[in-house]
This record gives C-alpha cells, structure tokens and sequence, in this order.
C-alpha cells in the first residue's frame, strides 16, 4: 500500500528520517518494500529569480539574466512564453537532472543532465524549467500543467532547492500489510501503528458534520442478506455541485497514483485511502423507488458496471438494487446506470461492511476486481465504515459541494462499534514469550496501541478497540506486546522443560534413502519431477482406453492441461527427462526419481488416494542396453536383501523382445526395457534408451529391517562350471530355477557364456554357468558335488533336453 | 686324496671356475642352471664332493667335512648374489617395459548425484534428527481440513489468498504447505511432540521465480512451557549447523493464521556475513524461514489442553535453501533433471 509521508504527517507527529521511520515500521511488524522520494529524479534544481529578460530578435527566445542565490547571476536562454523579469521560476543548473519530454512538452521521455547550451549563439548555463520537466502533473501543483515554465510564489527564497517548495521532497512508502491487519489498510490506520512505535501522539481525521431539516422522506434499506451485508449505511446528500476537488486532495490522490475525478467521486476514493472503508456514492436522481435493497442476484441477472462491461450474475454475487433494478455489484463495482455525473445534483452516500469471502469469491468468479474489492476480501470493520461516513459528510462540508440531509439509515445486525473487554493473564503473556517484559513496559505499549490497559496483581484488563477484530487472545496480547517490545529481546533457549524425545529416520524412510545413495552409486542421478502431468504423457505410453493408468485424478483449477492430471506412472516424465537432455546433446546418462503415484480409490475423490511411493530409472546412450539398465535394477533388490525374478512382458511403449516383467516371490513389482523406436524418433530422440518402474511400495513386506549375521563355512565352497546345449527358447532362468532346485547347498548359479553356432545346429545354444555349493557342517568332497551334478544333468536332461557340452 | 695341501688345491680350482663361468652368465636362468650342474650330487663339481668323503682316511673326514661345507656356503653364496643381481635387473627391465602415461584417462567409473532437495532434506533431517525430532511424512493429497481449516484458516479467512490452492474436488486438495502435517501428529500423538514433516507442496504459481511444486519441511514441538526463547534458540542452532559457525537469526514480526505470535526469520549473510552483499541485497540479512508459537485454537482443535502445553511451528523452504547453498539461480532447473544440473551438486 502506497502511503505519501506528508499525508501520513497528517495524523501522527514524526520527527525521525525516513531510514529510522521504515526501520520502526519494519520492527513492528510492516515491511517498507519500497521507499522513494517523489522528486528522485529532480536534482539541483532550484528558484530563479529573472532579473532581465530581453527577446531575442527573429526568435521566440528570450535571453535573461537569472538570480540563482549561491550559484550567481545567470545567462539563460529561454523559450517559454510565460518569461518574465522579476519572475520566480525553477532554475536546473549545470549538472541537474530533470525530465526530458517529447514535443509537446507533456511527455516524459526519460531523465536528462543539464549541460552548458547554445541557443541561436548565445550560451546558456542552465535551464528555466516547467512543471512537467521536474516530475509535477497539475494534480501534485497548481498550475504545474501549463505548457510553460512553472511560477513559484513570489516569496521563495532566491537560490533555494526548489523541491520543498512545490513538495518534491516527500517521500512514499510501498508498506506491505499482513492478512492480520486489515485495519492497517489505510494511511490512518498505518498512522495509529506510527503514533504507537514511536510513542507519539495520534490526530483523529474531522468527522464532524451538520445536518440540514432537509429529509429523502420514504427512503428505506432493506438487507435481505444480512449474513454477507452485516452493516449497510445510507445518507442523503442534495445540493451537490460537482467540481474538481481542491488542490490538496487532488496532490494526494495523485501521489497514491489515482486520478481526481470531481470532488464526490474523489471523496470516496480519499475516504478508501484515509480510512481503508470503501464508499460508494449513487446518483439519486436514477435510483428508482426511494430504497436500497442488499440482495444476492439472480441466476443470469445481469449488471453493467462503471467500466462499461456487461455482467452476468448468479445467485452467489451480492447485488445493491434500487426499487427496481441493480445498482452495484456490492463491494466491487458502481453501476453505470447511477453514476455520479456532472449533471449530479443529489447523491446518496453508501458505506457498509459485505463480507469479505463472499466479496473475494465474487471477484473472483467474474474476474472483477477493484481496489475496493480488495479492502472488502481482506476485512473491514464496521467501526470504521461508521466513521467512514461521518468522514464523508464532513468532506462534504468541507469542500463545500453539497448539504447533508438528516436522512440517514443505519441497517446493522447490532454488532457494537465498542472496544470490548479483554482479561488475559500477565504470567501467561510472558510464559508466551519466555521472558518477562517488564510490567511498565507492557502497560505503555498497550495504552500506545489504543488498549487502555488496567493491571490488577497478574490479571491485564484491556479496551479492545472494535477495528482490532484480530484481538482474541493472551496470545495476541503477547504479539503486540513482542513487536512493540522489540523482538531483539527474545534471547534463545534450549527447551528446558521439554522432554527428551528419541527422534530421526525409521526404519522405511531410511531404507528410501539407502536405495537412493546406492542408485547414486550405481551411477544413476536423481531427479525430481512434478507430481502432475499431461493426458498426453499417457497417450506417449501408447495406454489402452481402459488401462487404469487413465483413471488419474483430475485437477479442477490447473495451471494448463499439460499439468492438470496427478500422474499415475512415473515412465512419461522420466522418458521426456532424458529426451530434453539427448535435445540438449547429452547422449549418455541415467536418471532415477522416487516419487508417489496417485490412485484413487473413486472417482470424484470421496477418500484419500492411495500414494504409492514408486522407483523409476531411465538409462540411455550408445553404450546401454537392456542388461545395464537391468543392472541398476538388481542394485535396488541388492539393497534391500530381496530377489527379483524377471520373465519376458509387453507393453505398448517397449520394445516387444526386450522387456521384462519384475517380480519379487511371484508379485508383480515392476517392469524393465528399451524404448519403441517408433516412441524414439517421434520423440526426436537420439540413442537407445530405456526404463524401469518399480513399485517400492509393494517391496515394504519383502525387506527385512536388519540382517543377522550368517557364520562363515568352516569348508571351502566347490565351485562348477556346467555347460549345456539347450533349444534356443530355453531362457536362461529357466535352467537357472533348475539348478537352484537341484541341492540345497547350491548359494549362487550365474551364466557366464552363451554361444550360437553352426556346430550346435541351427536351433540350439550353449549356455554355461557357474554354480557353487556350499558346505554345510560336514565337509564337501568332490565326489559329493560330482554326484549333485549327475543328478541335475539327469533332470536337466529330462526337462529341457539339455545335454552337457564337452 | 692324499693331503689336505691337495684338497685345498682342488678347491681353490673349483672356485676359480666357478667364478669365471659365473662372470660369463647373462641370465638368472642360466645361472640357476649352472648351479643345478655344480650342485648335481652325482656329477657336479660340489655335489660329488661329498660322495668322495668314503675315500678319505677317518682321521682327515672331520677336517674333509669342514672344508667342503665351507666350500658349499661359499658356492651358494656366490650364487645368490648372481641371482640377485639377475633378477633386480630382469625385475628393472620389465618395470620399464611396462611404463605408463599415467595422465591418459582413468576407467569410466560412473557415479550418480542425490538431488539437490535431497542433499539439503537430508542436513536438516539430520540436525532436526539428532535433536530429537521425528520424521512424520504426510501425503501429497490433503483434505480442506487439514489444509486449512484446522489451521485456523476457515473459508473466509483472507490468508487462503496469500496461496493460490489446486482443488481435486470440494474436499481434496493439493496441499499448499506441509503444516497440514501438523493436524495429523497432534490428532495422532499427545505431547510431548517434536517433529519435523518434509514433502512436496503445490501452489498455481508458475513463473520464473515460483515453481507449481516445491518442497517445505514442517518443524512442531508442542510439549510443557515451550516458548518463543526455545523457538528462537532451535532455530540459532539450526542455522549455524546449516550454514556455518557464527550465523545467527533475527526474528520480525509476520503472519500465519496458525501461529501466534508468527515471525519471519532472517538469518545473517553466510557470504558476506552482514556487510551486505548482492545475495542478501545490501541487508545483511536473508530471509529463510516462517515461523511461530502454536496458535491455542490449533492446540485446542486438537485436543490438546493449551492451559498445559505450548508449542511452536516453523516452515523451511527447501528449494530456497538449496539455491541459496549452492547458488542455483532458477528453481525450474530443480524441476528438469538436465545432467548438467544434477551432477554438479555434489554433498
């Protein structure tokens, strides 16, 4: 919120530089996000006095000796018409910043410094500049608008900087407000937090009014929604003459960046300001019926608003209507039908309290916002919309453009405008913080907030002001206490009271990051992707219609649709994770992400889903291929003390030979394989490339937390290689199971070699593996193992053919 | 043999052939096989010494023994040597042989890198760990209750604008912060509680300094007499364990529907240490961290009596104290898995 120090000045006395006056705001809870001098731009710049001025002949130029105090007496050369000897005008000496403007002198162009200048032969140092060229509008200066150089009074003092004079020297403040405090929506309420940190006194805007005879007699409010319209304040005003507003209400609005109107309208856009109350002023000529109705419209009723756009509305928008039709989409927008004219001659004044979530939501739906709605979303308080409008009439008084009648209607749900009583208890405030603030300190900082504090023993009795409607608690009491206090008093401390608590990963979330750390070591990166995903990344996996994967859970308000499903696969984002990499030139690497798929249990969501927390890896690059990928897959069942079991599977995305069901004591816990090549080169991809998806949560009831040792043989193992020559389908597990299943003492069977030839025929190979047994507690003789051996070529034999190969 | 003058004579002969063939061997090999030949029992110049010992008359075999093992440790000695000298000479020539450019490249050993947010949930978690806080891991998928509402945020409270929320239906939502985490342990669990809950959250904000998702790390202590010294304090150790001796914290007042009092945390510039640098803007100061003393009405919604225990709350963003750590200057490339990105964080 913008807030100009001089209007802020208004209320509250400050007698600190502008640096000591952000540092207190910011220590009391509102930070100053920017902070800038109106005149930043303007530098030495100061009041010339024209001692002569003689015309240059055949020119429009006037050639003047000018007073500059300190500086000396100048020779500028000036093209304004408004020149003249024994004029006070702004003087930019050698070296000033200033405004440039394009041609028609209104523009601004950028900041330029004055140089030395020749005009027509004659040197001038400096330049007589005009209202626009120091940064001032109309608005912010009487008379700094006029195509011209600007006149200052005759009373400046020859030589001074001219930025106090025409008020370039104030300064704004960008504060932020919390949600807390909507209070400090205003540049009165920022005001009442000044006077409070500084300890300094606070000045109550006038309020004061008189009311004419004069009554709208027949005039009636009806809130027939009072749960969103708790308070709605009507006042007849007649004899309106609409007029620009004074200079300076015109400065202040211009200084906030809005701007002036006629004083009617700008009186409540000063009041939205000063007060943080939005108001709203109808032309009483165009409401029909003498009456006010506070509704909520009608399915497709629709309103035109100020901005001239069309508005069709249901029966969540709050609507002001006069007898017969809407007026106002309340609390966001006027309607165009009873806007405040020049031909106004009677208005009638409206300041009321709509609630603020129905205020949000309806701006929000229609897309419709104002800096009104914005008050009304974060909260108003019905204190200050009573004030408002006492405000209101004694602007109207003030500026002189209408009389106040004493038609005045106060429709409210009787909530008071009272302070109310707060008791909190002393020790509990400072048990809050864990310090004791001393008792002189708190009754200071409370009486400097408003709270008019009673102490009695340990019990504090505070006034709770009807716009603190955040104030419930001994907790509040201690934040307000705190940020006036100084929170550089709160010194740390190390939880003496607390308990000893164990703490640190179990057993589940440590096994997670094992499986990272020994991806990691297996030369996989770790990525991470977003939890939702395109429709399309299932079209990308080539998914069937009724696939479950396309039964993902739907966000209602997405960003766009490529981010609008909870994913229900980790394959598509790790598959277009390494096609931005090959894009990018990065032909090998591989990736793993552990994340969560979504599964609804229904659909719409009418319980939590399921979130499954699953491993992907993708692998790519000319040296991969299947088996590395299978590899890093078998780290992750190394890592866990489990077994996968692998056998040949489908899926629409890989390729139909080299792709691998997972399994783990027969469950299905994932898949591995190499991408379609038809995927690749739609795509754009470059390399061969792979993935894997695991399902880690299925793993949980197969790893065991941790592993008990195994005493060592007290034989050596015996270890065989066996060659067979099989059919070529036989696979590799399959004579593997086989072999397991031969001796109980056999711990490991690997394949070494498999081999093709012409000598085996056409349709045979050899596979050969090696199989170690180890000895039990009775040692383990060759003879022993030569007799394993002959019984599993036997069944060997039997089962697939397989002959040994010699 | 008639005299020993005789055997001396003979030996001194042996020696000197011994050395002068010795001289003219080239290879360890060959002089291991000239001394198979001098050592041969039945032939060798050495080795048949000994089998004539039955000639010599009794009174001269003590002497005769003597003299010939004498002859043997000479024999054997001189051989050694030779061999010795051999073999440093064969070992020297097959070191050179097999010289290296010990600067070619080494074997291509690939190892992969934990993610950034990882790295980072990883410090805290061990910190937090060791102070006694457990890990209490939510789900992704909240309901508005949890979210929201038990967090002191009812439907109209003007705080659910401070986060653009995706909503999977009236009920269920993408959480927006892992506070919501908070609900569930004090629902769960009666004091004394300290946990700190990681995970993902999601806002729709997306541009170049928001990420749609992003991660928070949730920290909750409720047990007897906490107060915001203790608050402070954790968060003083916290800090200077994170990033280094001598950081400390400043606390300013904030908002948080949940906490009350609530404060923003700064911690003091880790580069410039409050110089003012371009990372902390000239402050001194980067801001890390929400926090605050537990709001009653969250305790009491939980069914926790607030006249007994207190507690405090604070909210870590990940991704902010990765890329301030590490320097990263866009949050999307956490979100990309480009290589590049991945393997340069290292821990």
């Amino acid at each position: 919120m913008l807030v100009p120090l001089s209007w802020l000045k208004e209320y509250v006395d400050i007698n600190i530089s502008v640096d000591e006056l952000e540092e207190k705001l910011f220590s009391c809870g509102f930070e100053v996000e920017e902070k800038y001098e109106v005149g930043h731009d303007v530098s030495k710049v100061v009041v010339g006095y024209v001692e002569e001025c003689e015309p240059i002949p055949d020119t429009h130029l006037h050639l003047c000796k000018v007073n500059a105090g300190e500086a000396g007496v100048l020779q500028i050369c000036c093209g304004a018409d408004n020149v003249r000897a024994g004029g006070k005008f702004p003087l930019a000496l050698i070296g000033a910043t200033v405004y440039a403007t394009a041609k028609d002198h209104k523009t601004v162009e950028g900041v330029m410094t004055i140089g030395q200048g020749k005009l027509r032969g004659y040197d001038s140092f400096g330049m007589l500049c005009s209202g626009v060229e120091i940064g001032l509008t109309e608005d912010m200066y009487e008379g700094a608008g006029y195509n011209g150089l600007l006149v200052l009074p005759d009373d400046a003092e020859t030589g001074a900087d001219v930025k106090p004079i025409v008020g370039l020297d104030d300064w704004i403040f960008d504060i932020a407000i919390t949600a807390n405090r909507p209070d400090c929506q205003s540049i009165y309420g920022i005001a009442r937090e000044v006077a409070a940190v500084l300890g300094t006194e606070l000045h109550e805007p006038a309020l004061d009014y008189t009311e004419t005879e004069v009554k709208k007699d027949g005039f009636t409010v009806n809130v027939a929604a009072p749960d969103v319209c708790p308070r709605y304040i009507g006042h007849y005003v007649y004899d309106v003459k609409i007029a620009p507003s004074p200079a300076w209400m015109r400065r202040r609005l211009a200084l906030i960046g809005q701007t002036p109107i006629s004083n009617l309208v700008d009186i409540t856009n000063y009041i939205l300001n000063e007060l943080g109350q939005p108001m709203h002023a109808f032309d009483y000529a165009y409401l029909e019926g003498d009456q006010i109705n506070v509704r909520c419209a009608e399915d497709g009723e629709k309103i035109v608003t100020l901005d001239e756009k069309e508005l069709t509305l249901n029966s969540s928008n709050l609507v002001i209507c006069d007898g017969v039709k809407p007026v106002a989409l309340a609390g966001i927008m006027g309607g165009l039908n009873s806007e405040i004219l020049d031909s106004t001659t009677e208005v009638l004044f409206e300041a009321a309290k709509f609630a603020r979530d129905n205020i949000r939501k309806s701006s929000r739906a229609l897309g419709k916002s104002s800096d009104s709605s914005a008050r009304f979303s974060k909260g108003v308080d019905e204190y200050t919309t009573v004030m408002a409008m006492k405000r209101a009439l004694h602007l109207i008084e003030e500026l002189n453009c209408g009389k106040v009648s004493s038609t005045h209607v106060d429709t409210n749900t009787g909530n008071s405008i009272e302070a109310s009583e707060l008791k909190v208890s002393v020790n509990k405030v400072n048990g809050v913080l864990g310090i004791t603030v001393p008792t002189e300190d708190i009754l200071r900082i409370l009486k400097g907030l408003n709270f008019d504090p009673v102490l009695n023993g340990d019990e504090l009795t505070i006034k709770v002001p009807a716009y603190r409607e955040d104030m419930e608690s001994y907790q509040d009491v201690a934040e307000e206490v705190i940020r006036m206090y100084g929170y550089d008093h709160i010194k740390g401390t190390f939880m003496p009271t607390a308990e000893v608590t164990l703490g640190g990963y179990n057993l589940e979330q440590r096994t997670g990051l094992k499986i990272k750390r020994a991806l990691c070591a297996a030369g996989a990166s770790e990525g991470v992707h977003y939890s939702f995903f395109s429709p399309s990344s299932l079209d990308l996996l080539g998914l069937p219609e009724d696939a479950w994967e396309r039964k993902a859970i739907r966000i209602m308000n997405p960003i766009n649709e490529d981010l609008s499903l909870m994913r229900t696969t980790l394959a598509p984002q790790m598959i277009q994770a390494m096609q931005r990499n090959q894009k990018k030139g990065i032909l090998e690497g591989c990736i793993y992400e552990i994340g969560n798929i979504f599964v609804p249990k229904s659909l719409p969501l009418s319980e939590y889903p399921d979130e499954l927390e699953t491993i992907c890896i993708g692998c790519f690059g000319e040296d991969e291929d299947f088996f590395s990928l299978k590899g890093v897959v078998e780290v992750v069942a190394d890592t866990l003390g489990i077994e996968f079991e692998y056998e040949a599977a489908e899926k629409p995305f890989l390729h139909p030979y080299r792709t691998a069901r997972i399994l783990c004591s027969g469950d299905d816990v994932g898949y591995l394989g190499q991408i379609r090549y038809e995927l690749i080169d739609e795509l754009d991809m470059r390399v061969d490339s792979f993935v894997a998806q695991i399902d880690l949560y299925k793993l949980k009831k197969y790893y065991a937390g941790e592993r008990i040792f195994t005493p060592l043989p007290r034989f050596p193992e015996e270890k065989r290689d066996l060659c067979f020559v099989v059919d070529k389908d036989i696979t590799c597990a399959q004579i593997e199971k086989e072999i397991k299943k031969s001796c109980e003492l056999i711990t490991d069977v690997k394949l070494f070699d498999v081999y093709e030839g012409m000598q085996l025929g056409i349709d045979k190979k050899s596979m050969a593996f090696t199989v170690v047994y180890t000895p039990g507690d009775e040692e383990l003789t060759s003879d022993k193992v030569d007799g394993y051996v002959s019984g599993l070529l036997d069944t060997l034999k039997d089962k697939y053919g397989a002959v040994l190969r010699s | 043999m008639a005299d020993l003058n005789e055997l001396s004579e003979k030996l001194s002969s042996i020696k000197a052939e011994i050395k002068a063939e010795l001289e003219k061997k080239e290879t360890s090999k060959s002089v291991f096989e000239y001394r198979k030949t001098i050592f041969d029992s039945k032939t060798g110049k050495i080795g048949s010494l000994m089998r004539e010992m039955g000639k010599i008359p009794n009174e001269m075999k003590a002497e005769y023994g003597k003299c010939v093992n004498e002859m043997k440790a000479w024999a054997q000695e001189m051989f050694e040597e030779m061999d010795e000298k051999f073999r440093r000479e064969e070992m020297k020539l097959r070191y050179e042989s097999e010289k290296l450019d010990v600067t070619m490249p080494a074997e291509d050993i690939k190892i992969g890198y934990l993610h950034p947010n990882t790295l980072i949930r990883n410090q805290i978690v061990d910190i937090f760990g060791s102070m006694g806080f457990e890990i209490y891991e939510g789900t992704e998928i909240e309901t508005d209750y949890y979210n929201f509402t038990a967090l002191n945020t009812p439907d109209d409270h003007p705080a659910r604008d401070m986060q653009d929320t995706f909503y999977l239906s009236d009920k269920f939502l993408l959480r927006t912060q892992t506070s919501a985490g908070q609900i569930h342990v004090m629902e769960a669990k009666k004091p004394p509680i300290k946990i700190i809950s990681p995970g993902k959250v999601f806002r729709s904000d997306d541009d170049a300094t928001h990420s749609p998702m992003f991660s928070q790390m949730e920290g909750l202590v409720v047990d007897k007499g906490i107060t915001l010294c203790d608050l402070k304090g954790m968060l003083d150790e916290f800090v200077r364990r994170i990033f280094g001796e001598g950081t400390s914290t400043r606390l300013r007042p904030s908002y948080f529907p949940f906490t009350e009092p609530s404060v923003e945390v700064d911690v003091s510039c880790f580069q410039c240490h409050g110089k003012g640098c371009k990372l902390c803007k000239g402050t001194g100061w980067i801001e890390v961290l929400g926090a605050g003393v537990v709001n009653k009405k969250v305790l009491e919604g939980c069914g926790i009596d607030s006249d007994v225990y207190s507690g405090f709350a604070f909210g870590i963003g990940i991704e902010r104290i990765a890329m301030l750590k590490y320097g990263i200057n866009n949050i999307k490339l956490l979100f990309e898995s480009d290589l590049r990105v991945l393997e340069q964080i290292r821990e």
